[in-house]
């Protein structure tokens, strides 16, 4: 059985990332802000993860809200 | 027991007080339970610090009608948010144009540009402190790059009729910065519908939020990437870069923010969206005009400013004709407990406008805990005052 598939979303700024947390929020994704993971490379030490292959939905949300992102990876 | 006055306080054109219980509280659990670092570590005290900063940016989006959280930009006061704005857009050969009733956050800034190659035009206020919308429309040229001009002075509280001159500023393809030192909190302001691109805020006057506080909101047509910081740093982010990143809020907010302050600054803005600033404003306006009115008609007053509580906020100023204004500062403070500011109020040109240079005024400012025992017992006073010989 595979591990459970989830979403990681990268920001240049944890700035960034405390705003995709709250607009992803607002729009029902349960969001949690854990430190990057190490095969991951960033600039700031948190990201974003939620369960799910949700990349297209969250892609759309936050260019929407106008948040920007550094990159989204599905783990 | 011999009966001690309370202290009455009619200086929060200075700064705000008291304040808000959820004031301190929110700051004390900064202090106690989170602490961290915002923005910096990835653990989960940063992150809640993260948050709150974050909320402390929605919140004064929501309550200056603004799209983008991540374009509020903090620092420690309405001045450095000047300056960021003035220092950071403002190039050799463009002209600016401003009022005759600015504070010398504004002044000062724009002086100092005028040496380096900037054309400054200070249209002339009406001695109430009212700019004519038209005469600032009258002083455009072909390089004008922004107005710039306060929304309530910080000496007799007039209000600046800024959706009309952030319509001209829109129909010339200008931008508009509004000083709302002294009205933010406490007027309704809405970024969209008055047309401002760049709105410079303190946290701690009609904020109701601690000292140290404070920022710029920057809107759409503003290209902040051109936008100069005026301090370079450490951010959080892009750390492998020896260069300053080019993100906001990031680019301009270098060094460790006032977490603490702006857990306060988020309390109280919460607070102020609660009780609805248009509330505030009505309930403003009445105390305002007691005090106008008492004051007016109180011989051996001369009040200063529109005069008429729609017309300003709670700030307004006078002079005795008996005595310097220092003079009834002392004997406000001594004899009465009450704490108001006298003589020149970091404004010259204002002063001059409306014919108080270079004596000053005695400015009397409620807030949003003065009560109708203390205007009326500020009443007494000054007129107690009037009667004494010069």
């Amino acid at each position: 059985m595979n591990a459970a598939t989830y979403t990681v979303i990268l920001f240049h700024t944890s700035n960034h990332a405390f705003r995709a947390e709250k607009v992803l929020k607002d729009q029902q994704l349960v969001c949690r802000l854990i430190p990057v993971p190490r095969h991951l490379s960033s600039d700031c030490g948190v990201c974003a993860r939620i369960d799910g292959d949700q990349a297209q939905t969250i892609e759309n949300i936050l260019i929407q809200a106008n948040v920007e992102y550094a990159s989204i990876h599905i783990i | 027991m011999h009966h001690q006055p309370e202290s009455i306080y009619l200086d929060n054109a200075a700064t705000s007080w008291p304040k808000p219980e959820c004031v301190p509280s929110a700051m004390l659990n900064f202090l106690t339970n989170v602490g961290a670092n915002p923005g910096r570590s990835g653990h989960h005290l940063s992150i809640q610090a993260g948050r709150i900063i974050n909320a402390t940016r929605e919140s004064l989006c929501t309550l200056f009608g603004a799209d983008d959280p991540l374009k509020v930009v903090f620092g420690p006061n309405a001045t450095e948010a000047l300056n960021l704005a003035l220092l950071g857009l403002v190039d050799p050969g463009d002209h600016i144009i401003t009022t005759s009733m600015e504070h010398n956050a504004v002044m000062r800034p724009l002086r100092r540009l005028e040496h380096h190659g900037v054309r400054l035009s200070v249209v002339t206020c009406d001695p109430t402190g009212l700019v004519d919308p038209t005469d600032i429309q009258k002083q455009i040229l072909p390089n004008t790059k922004l107005i710039a001009t306060s929304h309530a002075s910080n000496i007799v509280g007039t209000l600046q009729p800024i959706a009309q001159i952030g319509r001209i500023a829109r129909e010339h393809d200008l931008l508009f910065l509004v000083d709302a030192a002294a009205s933010a909190g406490c007027v309704p302001i809405d970024m969209k519908s008055d047309k401002i691109d760049l709105l410079a805020f303190t946290g701690h006057k009609s904020l109701l939020g601690p000292t140290g506080t404070g920022g710029l909101l920057i809107g759409d047509r503003v290209d902040a990437t051109s936008m100069r910081p005026l301090k370079r740093g450490g951010t959080g982010s892009n750390s492998a870069s020896e260069e300053q990143p080019g993100h906001l809020p990031d680019a301009f907010e270098s060094g460790t923010l006032n977490a603490v302050g702006l857990a306060g600054l988020c309390a109280a803005v919460d607070w102020i969206r609660e009780k609805d600033v248009a509330k505030i404003r009505r309930h403003h306006q009445k105390l305002t005009q007691i005090l106008i009115d008492g004051l007016a008609t109180t011989d051996g007053v001369t009040v200063y400013g529109p005069g008429r509580s729609d017309r300003q906020t709670t700030t307004l100023s006078f002079n005795l004709n008996n005595m310097q204004p220092s003079e009834a500062g002392y004997l406000l403070d001594t004899q009465y407990k009450i704490c108001c500011r006298v003589g020149l109020h970091c404004a010259p040109s204002a002063h001059r406008t409306i014919g108080t240079y270079p004596k000053g005024t005695v400015r009397f400012a409620p807030g949003m805990f003065t009560t109708m025992d203390h205007i009326e017992t500020a009443l007494r006073a000054v007129a107690n005052l009037t009667r004494i010989k010069p």
